[in-house]
């Protein structure tokens, strides 16, 4: 009967490059950054390393496929890497990897990496995500904002919401992440704008406007994994990780009626699935941190609910009472969140975890942004695909076993 | 008994004001002034010839067994493709039988009549007892031109057969005559025409006349006989000269929708034609005379079954719903007159694997989806699986169409950053009263008219033009079902 991994796997290391439009750095340049500083975090050297796990979405703009760009960047010597690509959950999925592989016994040192170059697109917003049939043939020329915008749409109605009342409702979430942002080095945006003018900005895809809609950016992440029973070695504080889940949907949101596009089905799933596998039966009362796919304001209010820390319907009146905020009851994207990194899709899902990782270690950076609180458990919801057809990956992470 | 066992025709939405032309152009060619009254109506710029043809077709076959069709051809100088049938695109759209014939008729302003003779003899012949008739036209004059006042897009369908006959051939006859009035060449995008004096005169003059008295010398039968006369010259002064020489009442005259719509070419005869069956009694007779390279003149009269087929949209249930195009540059963009910057992501066109599109069939050509046997739940496209959580069955699909389904609202947006040449690109859930839910683009629709609710219908259009490869693609959408008239 499978136990799941609670307490069976520890991050020994963590790296997060600035994020950002860097013209001047290539993939290689954010890998060998991201990695020195997990290398340098967790004491050990590259030949340290038994396996190794290269999240990566958009290969054709940037790297190419399989595990080979990896190892020529960090000239890893004849071990084993796999590519990973789960949509925008694909950051995570690498921290999946390198989890099984050494609590399976099978090695005992993985690294996982995450790194997107998604400037050298050319435009602003996600490219195709590929031109594969399903997608040319039979669904409209959609972009990423006007498949969520849908769902801020059908939420706005089901809840008896005005426009102008969700707007506001939207524009508070990622006033308070922007909030955070300022203060972060690592941030892409650091900029606090007020709320009124979030919600005055253009629109993107209607009603989302501007400020509701993460950007694009590069950046890597990387993260080291043992197994728990050997994590002191290598230091006095491992994060230990407590739940990893994920869920898929059968893509029958846009197929069938069932779906009332007001919620995301695999973020209820991956949430009760890890609060299960971690031992949590009260999550509002329990978590003490979360990092959150704010890829649009939208889904952070629903994801509020599907994670069950709001009553489905009601997360606004947690956003207006700053439950979500950096010195509410659960902080939430205390980093800033996608809202102020953006988004290179490989890294994110890697780049929530260094801030639970940091916060959860008491290391915050700068020390004005540690969450001044009793922090045991932090909560990492890393999300890919469309409503309606989306893969949602769940991960809590805690200080002590 | 052959003749006509059912009719429809399409406007487009769009109509441009002559006005708008004139006040655009008009210090280029100060002539135009002439012309520039009333209003034309344009295609939307996921229109072209053959999506206005199927949406004729689909009038035309409201409640008719499509599996009875034999044949179909679309008549049109306008075709998208000159190499891979047209005709054969409108069938799969249509979700006709395989086993029939089509035909494309073109080059010049008569084929649809002389296609609807030829339907009309092959089902006499007893070779088809059923033929679909389409025509449809968006042809092009240049900026400046008094062409680009006169021409106007539009199309019709009319179905022939020997059972349920509404309105039976009686004779006909026809001239052809080689007449360099109106041209364009393989390498031309713009119709060229002489002196329109001299077309006036000579062209329609000549022809018309001699087609008509000819017609009635060969019947022996008066010209008053005639309830409803058709003549399809875009020349309203052309037509009311020939009518005066013809003693032609003008209560007898069809009306040639030249002010509200346009000169639709290869449409133009079968349009008056639907305009005229749409009101007619039975006994009525009804002249049909078309013009171009020749003409052909068509006697049909109205059967005791004329007055069953009345609830077609036809020429009176969309003459009057449009909307106003309200900027000339908009009509430049759509057909693709003028070079605009379409970005970066504009510019992303990956390559379209014909081999896959083909296997989709009608899948993609008539929106057919599959209904699972075991549960009852349509869904598109069509599955192995069944899409309903609570079902799963297997491979226990039967087709389904969804192409005249009604369908709702569920979720929507208007994207400013997916790319469009008409932006906002609009689109979303659509959930359909007797099932199934499809994820579509919205088009021909205002900003406002969309919300949660907003009844649609399924509508084939042009998804996309690859120029690099020579690819158009079809696929449907999804269309608000109440156009507020605008006048």
């Amino acid at each position: 009967m499978a136990k799941g991994i609670k307490n069976k796997t520890a991050i020994i290391g963590m790296g997060c490059t600035k994020f950002g439009e860097f013209w001047d750095k290539s993939a290689d340049d954010l890998i060998v950054e991201a990695c020195q500083e997990a290398l340098r975090d967790a004491g050990i050297k590259v030949k340290d390393i038994d396996a190794a796990w290269w999240g990566a979405a958009v290969e054709d703009v940037s790297f190419g496929r399989s595990g080979v760009p990896l190892a020529r960047a960090l000239k890893l010597k004849n071990i084993p890497v796999t590519r990973v690509e789960n949509y925008c959950a694909t950051g995570t999925e690498a921290i999946r990897g390198a989890c099984y592989a050494v609590a399976s016994g099978a090695c005992d040192v993985a690294l996982a990496v995450g790194c997107e170059k998604l400037k050298d697109t050319g435009f602003g917003g996600l490219p195709d995500v590929g031109p594969g049939e399903e997608f040319k043939f039979y669904y409209p020329n959609f972009t990423a904002p006007g498949m969520f915008a849908q769902v801020a749409n059908a939420y706005f109605r089901r809840y008896g919401l005005s426009r102008e009342e969700g707007k506001r409702m939207l524009a508070r979430v990622s006033w308070k992440s922007h909030q955070n942002g300022v203060m972060n080095p690592r941030a892409h945006l650091r900029v606090a704008p007020d709320l009124e003018s979030m919600i005055a900005a253009p629109i993107i895809a209607d009603p989302l406007s501007l400020f509701d809609c993460c950007g694009v950016s590069d950046g890597a992440a990387a993260a080291i994994v043992v197994r728990a029973e050997m994590a002191k070695d290598f230091r006095a504080d491992p994060i230990y990780i407590k739940a990893l889940q994920m869920s898929l949907t059968p893509g029958t949101g846009l197929m069938h009626q069932s779906w009332d596009c007001t919620h995301i089905h695999s973020t209820r799933i991956a949430g009760a699935k890890a609060y299960e596998e971690a031992g949590i039966s009260v999550p509002r009362e329990e978590i003490s941190l979360m990092e959150v796919h704010d890829c649009f304001s939208i889904n952070e209010l629903i994801t509020y609910e599907c994670l069950g820390i709001s009553p489905v319907g009601e997360a606004r009146h947690d956003v207006e009472a700053g439950f979500f905020d950096l010195d509410g009851k659960i902080p939430c994207q205390s980093d800033g969140g996608l809202k102020c990194f953006g988004h290179p899709i490989g890294a994110s899902g890697i780049r929530m975890a260094y801030e639970i990782y940091k916060q959860l270690q008491g290391k915050a950076e700068p020390e004005k942004r540690q969450i001044k609180k009793d922090l045991r458990l932090g909560l990492t919801h890393n999300l890919g695909g469309f409503p309606g057809s989306t893969v949602c990956s769940v991960a809590l992470f805690g200080n002590e076993l | 008994m052959v003749g006509i066992t059912s009719y429809g025709a399409y406007i487009p939405r769009y109509r441009l004001l002559r006005k708008t032309i004139y006040d655009a152009m008009g210090w280029f060619n100060g002539a135009t002034v002439s012309v520039a009254k009333g209003q034309k109506a344009v295609a939307n710029y996921d229109e072209d010839s053959v999506t206005m043809a199927v949406a004729a077709a689909q009038d035309c076959l409201k409640g008719v067994t499509r599996d009875k069709i034999g044949g179909l051809s679309l008549s049109s100088t306008t075709v998208p493709y000159l190499e891979r049938q047209n005709a054969a695109i409108c069938s799969a759209a249509l979700a006709l039988r395989p086993d029939i014939r089509t035909a494309d008729f073109g080059t010049s302003l008569k084929s649809g009549t002389t296609a609807l003779l030829y339907a009309c003899e092959t089902v006499q012949a007893g070779g088809i007892e059923s033929f679909l008739v389409c025509a449809a036209d968006c042809r092009q004059g240049k900026p400046g031109s008094t062409l680009e006042h006169t021409l106007g897009d539009g199309a019709a369908a009319i179905l022939v057969g020997k059972d349920d006959v509404v309105a039976e051939l009686k004779g006909s006859y026809s001239l052809t005559r080689d007449i360099a009035d109106y041209r364009r060449t393989d390498e031309d995008a713009f119709v060229r025409s002489w002196e329109e004096r001299w077309i006036r005169d000579e062209g329609y003059g000549k022809t018309l006349m001699a087609a008509v008295q000819g017609f009635l010398k060969k019947y022996d039968i008066p010209i008053d006989a005639f309830a409803k006369v058709i003549i399809a010259c875009p020349s309203s002064g052309a037509v009311r000269g020939i009518a005066k020489r013809l003693k032609i009442d003008p209560s007898q005259l069809q009306d040639n929708l030249m002010d509200n719509v346009g000169d639709t070419g290869s449409a133009m005869s079968l349009m008056g034609l639907v305009s005229a069956l749409e009101e007619a009694k039975p006994g009525d007779k009804i002249l049909v005379v078309s013009y171009g390279s020749g003409s052909d003149v068509l006697f049909f009269e109205a059967t005791d079954k004329i007055e069953t087929i009345r609830d077609r949209t036809g020429i009176k249930g969309h003459v009057n719903q449009w909307v106003e195009l309200d900027k000339y540059t908009k009509y430049l963009v759509y057909r693709d007159l003028i070079p605009v910057e379409v970005g970066i992501r504009g510019e992303e066109m990956p390559p379209v694997r014909l081999s896959v599109m083909h296997r989709e069939g009608s899948t993609m050509a008539a929106l057919c989806g599959s209904r699972c046997k075991a549960c009852g739940t349509p869904q598109y496209p069509k599955q192995h699986v069944c899409v309903n959580p609570d079902c799963g069955a297997v491979d226990q699909m039967e087709d389904y169409p969804f192409q005249d389904k009604i369908g709702r609202v569920k979720s929507f947006t208007r994207d400013n950053l997916a790319f469009s040449i008409s932006p906002p690109a609009m689109y979303g859930l659509i959930d359909f009263e007797d099932g199934g839910r499809l994820h579509l683009d919205i088009t021909d629709s205002e900003l406002d008219q969309l919300d949660e609710g907003t009844p649609v219908k399924m509508g084939f259009r042009r998804r996309y033009a690859d120029k690099r490869r020579g690819i158009y693609a079809y696929f449907w959408k999804a269309i608000p079902v109440n156009v507020e008239a605008k006048k």
